[in-house]
């Protein structure tokens, strides 16, 4: 039987530690290395994955992952090649899940998805522009096809909102720390620990925190509240400054590392 | 095949269309702004100084004008122009600015932010922005600025900040993506006046009830010229602000066709244009499901056309809906189609439109013939056609010689 979310986070919790979660999308810096670099991570500490689906009109990224899923796109990188990555790191061993906004789930078909990224190992998505609210289909789907369902809440939302989403959210609940887009801050928003504690009063899910984490010394502070890390921007950029394949590797490696010192700080 | 085939509207929904995609941050804001516009619509304050401003500021009513002349090239059908180009700013842009300016007022925010395509929703986010002192920043594609130096300095003579948009393709819907970036970054301060009946809820409903005064208007004004009502109306679509707000007044009426012209590019057979119902798919952009631009993995097409205006690779979710209940029609026009209607109207009534509403103008001269002479028919002239004149003169080979402004000399050296 593969691993689950849920076996991450209690694995986790068993070390008295939290999660470590790792974001890049398919595609990027091309499909094989994409898949090289997620089993790097995952070596380095990394507990499980985020695979991004690249999408024309990331809203809610920052420059970072623009450009990285923009080449990716250029690259050819379609929802087929993302659910053959999401195979390819599962079979490797790693714990994967898609991160994708809406449109290109809705274009591949609601019900196909699910069960194709089910059969290729992938075990959640998390979807940054789809709320509950709009969800209908998606959760009937997830529901079917035994898929989480990681639904967002943010610093603006308010206690009955975060009420509404996490009784839709399944796996973990992922919390954005701060009002933005992606991308490494040089501090993660003092309303992340806010965040969390409410959401906590909500639900006996684990809560993960996402938005703006690029340093072990921020992981270690996220993960006295939370019980997951999530970082993106932090390995994107990396892989950018990264000379060649063999540079990005080793810096990937490097940073989760780190990373994963950091979360058990 | 994805698309929910529900055949009620939960609210913020057209039929399966509509709704609200967006991150969880910006819920808040959505739902602060859909709070404050309900309250704000039913509050006599608040209706009686958006009117003042109208009449005061907007030069409302504006005129429905005969267009005698014009309406020789329509088979003889009696065609009237609803003068939107004679609003301050220049185009039906402000009654939405003006509407929302006043919600930010209301809010509280400090900020307005917008994108904008031509550049007449900047215009006129700046200012109303300068009218109620309040900050303004304007994103617009870079390749926008460009084709549209002219509002770009109207802008930054009003005292805005123009951010170009490099991402992307580089035109008005990577503009809106910025914009929504900087909208959930700044959100307790700023108010994102968006500029057409597309985004999020209540975006789609907000922009439309601003711009109904423009249907109102109309229609008292036909049934005083004509003691009836229009057979067809008739307005070009790119997000589809204009259009709703004349659409609005008829909508209830089943006698009136309504008529909406899209951007056909170069043709829609050439990949190049921004027909959206006539080649796109019902998906999601920019927080709404609506009719998409989109290829086999929902990844967004760039489009095309010679108008700034209507180069969306999407539409307002309400268009889809009256698309796909028949209540209203969409065809497209190809660029040199529009350029020869541009023509025609400057030459017959001594108007120079926007290239945007030359679509709309070209239709009419379609839909004219096939309505024959008996007919009546009300085409929005949306926009006038000054930020245009560098596009047009070189479309028709005209020789601006000594007589160009700075900002046309630029253009035209840069073989724009």
């Amino acid at each position: 039987m593969s691993r689950r979310l849920a076996d991450v986070f209690a694995a986790a919790k068993s070390e008295n530690r939290a999660a470590l979660i790792g974001y890049l999308p398919a595609g990027f810096p091309d499909r094989d290395t994409c898949v090289d670099l997620i089993s790097t991570m995952v070596e380095s500490g990394v507990d499980a994955i985020e695979v991004g689906l690249p999408y024309s009109d990331p809203l809610m990224d920052g420059a970072v992952i623009q450009e990285a899923v923009e080449r990716a796109l250029i690259g050819g990188t379609t929802t087929d090649v993302v659910l053959d990555t999401v195979r390819r790191v599962t079979e490797a061993g790693a714990v994967a899940v898609v991160m994708s906004y809406w449109n290109p789930i809705e274009r591949y078909g609601v019900q196909r998805f699910a069960a194709n990224l089910a059969q290729a190992g992938g075990v959640g998505v998390i979807t940054p522009d789809l709320t509950p609210e709009e969800a209908g289909p998606w959760i009937d789907a997830s529901d079917e096809h035994g898929v989480d369902r990681i639904f967002l809440v943010a610093p603006s939302s308010t206690d009955a909102r975060i009420a509404t989403v996490v009784s839709s959210t399944s796996g973990f609940v992922y919390a954005a720390s701060t009002m933005g887009v992606t991308g490494a801050r040089t501090s993660v928003s003092t309303g992340a620990g806010d965040l969390v504690a409410r959401a906590r009063r909500q639900t006996a899910l684990p809560i993960a925190v996402g938005l703006g984490v690029s340093t072990g010394e921020q992981a270690a502070q996220v993960a006295t509240y939370a019980d997951g890390v999530i970082v993106g921007s932090a390995f994107i950029r990396r892989i950018l400054e990264a000379t060649d394949s063999k540079a990005a590797r080793e810096s990937v490696a490097a940073l989760a590392r780190e990373m994963a010192e950091g979360v058990r700080a | 095949m994805a698309v929910m085939l529900e055949t009620t509207s939960a609210p913020g929904h057209y039929g399966p269309y509509g709704g609200r995609f967006v991150p969880e941050a910006l819920t808040a804001a959505l739902d602060q702004l859909d709070r404050e516009f309900r309250a704000a619509i039913t509050d006599e304050s608040f209706t009686r100084r958006l009117s003042e401003l109208e009449r005061t500021y907007t030069g409302r009513p504006n005129p429905l004008t005969l267009a005698r002349r014009f309406s020789e090239h329509c088979g003889g059908a009696t065609v009237y122009l609803k003068r939107e180009d004679l609003n301050h700013t220049g185009s039906h842009k402000i009654n939405n600015v003006l509407g929302q300016a006043l919600l930010a007022e209301r809010m509280g925010k400090t900020r307005l932010i917008a994108e904008t395509g031509a550049g007449q929703h900047g215009v006129a986010t700046a200012t109303a922005a300068a009218l109620l002192g309040l900050e303004c920043v304007v994103y617009m594609g870079e390749e926008d600025t460009r084709r549209q130096a002219l509002n770009v300095a109207r802008m930054k003579l009003l005292g805005a900040e123009v951010i170009p948009v490099t991402t992307g393709s580089k035109t008005l819907k990577d503009a809106i993506n910025e914009a929504m970036r900087d909208w959930v970054s700044t959100v307790d301060q700023t108010h994102y006046v968006l500029g057409t009946v597309t985004g999020p809820a209540p975006f789609p409903e907000v922009v439309r009830t601003f711009h109904q005064v423009i249907g109102r208007e109309a229609r008292a004004q036909i049934l005083e010229a004509q003691g009836r009502l229009p057979d067809a109306i008739v307005a070009c679509v790119g997000g589809g602000s204009n259009a709703m707000g004349l659409f609005s007044g008829f909508i209830d009426d089943p006698q009136v066709q309504l008529r909406g012209y899209e951007a056909g590019g170069s043709g829609v057979e050439t990949g190049k244009h921004a027909a959206r119902f006539a080649a796109g798919t019902p998906g999601v952009l920019h927080g709404a499901r609506t009719y998409v631009m989109q290829d086999e993995w929902g990844q967004t097409v760039p489009s095309h056309s010679i108008s700034a205006g209507l180069d969306y690779p999407g539409v307002g979710p309400e268009h889809a809906w009256l698309h796909d209940t028949g209540r209203a029609t969409y065809t497209p026009i190809n660029d040199d189609e529009a350029m020869e209607a541009f023509r025609v109207l400057c030459r017959t009534e001594g108007i120079i439109p926007a290239i945007e509403t030359a679509h709309a103008l070209a239709g009419v001269m379609r839909l004219g013939r096939e309505l024959g002479p008996d007919s009546i028919i009300i085409v929005n002239l949306s926009g006038r056609g000054d930020k245009d004149v560098a596009t047009a003169a070189r479309w028709f080979g005209i020789d601006l010689g000594g007589v160009a402004s700075d900002a046309l000399s630029v253009e035209m050296a840069e073989g724009r």
